[in-house]
């Protein structure tokens, strides 16, 4: 019978391992694949005349390969939409866990969890025929799918992953921290101020990393709003193409195993490297201003 | 005239929603004196004391009927600011509660909250505190580290440190060495000692070896109710109601 029995858990355990082990490396052979598509473009443009060059133009003859408008375009949308998101999600989350009644706490976090859901061809259709005509009027501008567009309808998708990470975060500090701040006469703006949000640091720190990086690797949404335009931004309201929306629409006209392939798999593998950087950040921060005690993510 | 009592509830009750909590609770605290609240558990002798500096407004079902004063002032009049009362009836809690920040921080933490900015003076008021909690000799040399580091009865001391940096006038402590080795709790029974010679302390116990050895006056608190109060010889020696009785000499509770 305890031979059964371990024999099962031996099979278990096996199981697991083979399971995590096929993950993982499925996980890695696409890595690898990226890398194995992308590193030829390397032969035709030096990784500086790549990384910097200012022109693309990938189907002109000879060819331009660099993808630096791209990655401008990128960190553009980025800031721009994390400098509306974050204090829109961060402050939301202080005042639902914070300040708002119990009740309507649990009334709109589900709420702003459910705008997670909505699919981010939505959000672009949604820029795209309401927002960007109202650009366009408002501010009498050429078009209204631009950098702006691009990064508030990132913001509308960052905003509830945000704003739920950081409720998470900030709920738990242990009601004793804020007890202890008041007994000693602080009011509640200086609590939530000097005690809850320093203590929930850690935590609201991984929700802007985790809410930025899916803005930099965002599709659909930059691939329907950004304009499409590959140059350098000179204003808020010029058009960009930021580098998923690059590989999404050209992928499908870039003969395999060409030059603008390669290009394509290379602009890949620099996104990766993007929101590789953010998600170690994010793995920093967390641990290295980690919650202590009860207040533990 | 100065009146002659620091603080008072006269028939103060309490609700949790539809729970009664307090009865008509009226007792009255004078200056410089250790009283200490005791009961078996859920008796209110905790809600009592979190009513003395309204940290009972943290919850929202409840609700306080009757009137508590501090030098003869309502606390729970309409114009009153109720951070500024906490400032001048501090709190040491149960379990120690020190922010996830450096030692120094925490003890100026009261200061900074209350708008005082000179460096010297927070340098100095801190020291003071920490030498009156009887722990500056233990943190003088790691007053940046983070207090998260200390021992359980080192941080309790510094959550008494805390509480008298802002320099209060009632201190109210919650069972403050339930948690505590008997070293440590010994500790605290000394410094409570020397703070009642400049403070107005009112401490809740579950520990009735303790109320005997550091309070001047015990108020004995049953469901809810103020059974008794008195000199706490007298209410060790000779406790006028039955109960008082049973609850001291170990029969219920």
């Amino acid at each position: 019978m305890a031979n059964r029995r371990q024999t099962t858990e031996k099979a278990m355990r096996a199981m697991f391992f083979v399971i995590t082990t096929a993950s993982i490396a499925i996980l890695f052979l696409i890595m690898f694949f990226l890398f194995k598509e992308g590193l030829p473009i390397f032969k035709t443009v030096s990784v500086k005349d790549f990384i910097f060059g200012k022109y693309w133009y990938p189907t002109s003859d000879p060819a331009d390969f660099g993808i630096f408008p791209l990655i401008v375009a990128s960190v553009a949308v980025t800031v721009v939409s994390g400098a509306i998101s974050v204090p829109l999600g961060v402050m939301t989350a202080i005042y639902l866990s914070e300040i708002a009644k119990p009740k309507v706490g649990e009334i709109v976090k589900p709420v702003v969890e459910l705008l997670a859901a909505l699919p981010s061809v939505v959000i672009g259709f949604f820029g795209m025929v309401l927002v960007a005509p109202f650009l366009q009027q408002v501010f009498g501008i050429p078009t209204g799918l631009n950098l702006f567009n691009a990064s508030l309808m990132l913001a509308f998708m960052s905003i509830p992953t945000i704003c739920s990470i950081s409720e998470d975060a900030i709920h738990s500090v242990p009601n004793a921290l804020r007890e202890a701040s008041a007994a000693l006469g602080a009011t509640q703006l200086q609590t939530i101020v000097r005690v809850v949000v320093p203590a929930s640091l850690s935590g609201i720190s991984t929700a802007v990393i985790l809410g930025l990086s899916r803005a930099v690797g965002e599709t659909m949404v930059v691939l329907m709003v950004a304009g499409g335009a590959a140059m350098l931004p000179g204003s808020l309201f010029d058009p960009v193409r930021p580098m998923p929306a690059s590989i999404a629409a050209e992928m499908a006209e870039a003969p395999v195993g060409g030059e603008h392939y390669y290009a394509l798999f290379a602009t890949g593998i620099v996104l990766f490297v993007f929101t590789l950087l953010f998600n170690i950040v994010a793995d920093f921060i967390a641990h290295r201003y980690a919650q202590v005690g009860d207040a533990t993510l | 005239m100065e009146p002659e009592y620091k603080m008072s509830s006269e028939n103060l009750d309490f609700h949790y929603g539809d729970f009664k909590a307090l009865h008509n609770v009226s007792i009255y605290f004078k200056p410089c004196e250790v009283t200490a609240l005791i009961g078996p558990s859920g008796c209110g002798k905790s809600t009592f004391l979190r009513c003395l500096n309204r940290m009972n407004d943290l919850i929202p079902i409840s609700r306080v009927a009757g009137k508590v004063t501090l030098d003869g002032d309502d606390i729970y009049a309409s114009a009153v600011d109720v951070a500024m009362l906490r400032r001048k009836v501090g709190m040491v809690f149960q379990k120690p509660n020190p922010f996830p920040k450096s030692i120094f921080d925490n003890v100026a933490y009261g200061l900074w909250v209350n708008g005082i900015k000179d460096k010297a003076f927070v340098r100095e008021r801190v020291e003071e505190s920490l030498k009156q909690a009887a722990i500056w000799d233990e943190v003088k040399d790691r007053l940046q580290d983070t207090a998260l580091g200390l021992s359980g009865g080192q941080q309790q001391r510094l959550c008494i440190a805390r509480a008298l940096a802002v320099k209060p006038e009632v201190v109210l402590m919650d069972e403050p060495a339930s948690a505590l080795d008997p070293i440590a709790t010994q500790k605290i029974e000394e410094l409570i000692h020397r703070l009642k010679e400049t403070y107005t302390i009112i401490i809740v116990t579950h520990n009735m070896q303790q109320a005997a050895r550091v309070s001047d006056v015990t108020a004995f608190f049953y469901l809810g109710k103020l059974i008794e109060v008195g000199d706490t010889d007298t209410i060790f020696t000779r406790p006028k109601k039955k109960q008082t009785e049973d609850y001291i000499t170990g029969r219920f509770g």
